[in-house]
């Protein structure tokens, strides 16, 4: 039972609600640091990353909200225990794995803003979701968020050689990509487990 | 202080979405009606222009190294306020904007004008940087919603201008919001291109 659930939760943020390409949410990483294939690789890992642990740690802020009736003030909560959640992260990886925290750079203070993160706590509290429920989602969401941006910066690398019409240059033709990919995970929309 | 540059910046020359290209999440998600994008464009200029406005006031006394976090904070509060206002008087929008408002607070619009306008200028010309920049984006939504919203379902404001089954229901899908914004960016990549050209 439980598994069948969790299963369902997977599949819906890598594939069916892909947080990027059908929910929109965290374009701006999406968009700036899908240039090179490394860094992107580097960014969708420490989005899982950061994403799991904040589900994790936003579940019991939520209750303790819910239960001293301060339920208004989730945003205001929620977006500092993340802040917080990612400055402890840089500070832990460059004393411990200092070739990860230099391989990430300056992506990990930016997932502090990216709407990922945010939004899959907001998620989580929006969907009832249980605690396993939460870090599952969390972990889940962020690999589909590797899954687009992975996919996205090896088309990025060869859109480089090609020539598109002058005013689409850069951004525009980007976009247009993505809208392109949005189209094909589209496909998945109907995927449903048969039990 | 030059009112009718700043007027001029937020709108064209350095509009946030189609220059600066920021808050694109917001910009794609919830322009699939016109009524979303005035809802959204009017919530981010009122929290703009109040965090620009608190933090203009406050930036001798915040320290330079938590400044970031302090904005966040300060940001937060509005949205929390805007959310709350939004949901007692406009339910119905409050319901379609759904997450998207509690995400206005990683908006990157309104932490890049705290850190690049409001903490170097004095309240009056940071209100005023707000309110601008704050009229672009409604702009860009209004004109991206509402082309979605008449090519995808036929209907302008929820007004029927022609039979949906005509409808490119495309549009109206996440599909429809990456192509329209890069097709925007690309006439804005144009403009700019020949005006540079007619100024040499």
């Amino acid at each position: 039972m439980e598994w069948t659930t969790l299963f369902d939760i997977a599949l819906g943020a890598i594939l069916i609600n892909n947080f990027i390409l059908v929910q929109f949410l965290g374009i701006c990483p999406f968009m700036g640091v899908s240039k090179k294939m490394d860094t992107a690789v580097g960014m969708g890992f420490a989005v899982i990353f950061v994403m799991g642990l904040a589900s994790a740690l936003c579940y019991p802020v939520n209750r303790l909200l819910e239960n001293l009736d301060l339920k208004y003030m989730q945003t205001v909560a929620f977006i500092l225990v993340i802040a917080a959640l990612v400055q402890f992260v840089e500070m832990f990886l460059k004393k411990s794995m200092p070739a990860l925290y230099e391989a990430l750079g300056v992506y990990l203070p930016l997932i502090t803003t990216n709407c990922a993160v945010l939004g899959v706590v907001l998620l989580n509290v929006q969907n009832n979701h249980n605690f396993i429920q939460s870090v599952v989602y969390g972990i889940t969401g962020g690999a589909g968020f590797l899954l687009a941006i992975v996919l996205f910066a090896s088309i990025r690398e060869r859109l480089e050689f090609s020539e598109p019409p002058r005013a689409f240059k850069g951004f525009p033709i980007a976009l247009v990509t993505a809208g392109l990919m949005a189209l094909s995970f589209m496909g998945f929309q109907g995927l449903q487990i048969p039990w | 202080m030059n009112f009718g540059k700043q007027l001029k910046e937020g709108l064209l020359t350095q509009n946030p979405v189609l220059v600066q290209l920021l808050g694109m999440c917001s910009t794609l998600a919830i322009t699939t009606t016109v009524a979303n994008g005035i809802g959204m464009g009017l919530s981010v200029t009122i929290i703009l222009t109040l965090s620009n406005i608190f933090i203009s006031l406050l930036r001798r006394i915040i320290p330079e190294q938590v400044r970031i976090a302090a904005y966040i904070v300060v940001i937060a509060g509005f949205v929390t306020m805007v959310d709350l206002l939004l949901q007692a008087f406009f339910p119905d929008i409050a319901e379609s904007l759904g997450v998207f408002i509690p995400l206005i607070v990683v908006n990157c619009i309104i932490l890049a004008r705290a850190e690049s306008f409001a903490s170097k200028n004095k309240p009056l010309a940071a209100a005023w940087d707000g309110i601008c920049q704050g009229l672009g984006y409604t702009v860009i939504l209004l004109v991206m919603s509402a082309i979605r919203e008449l090519l995808g379902s036929g209907t302008l404001n929820g007004v029927e201008i022609f039979p949906a089954d005509y409808a490119a229901q495309m549009l109206a899908l996440p599909v429809g919001g990456f192509l329209t914004l890069g097709v925007l960016i690309a006439l804005m990549q144009w403009a700019q291109s020949k005006s540079g050209k007619g100024g040499k």
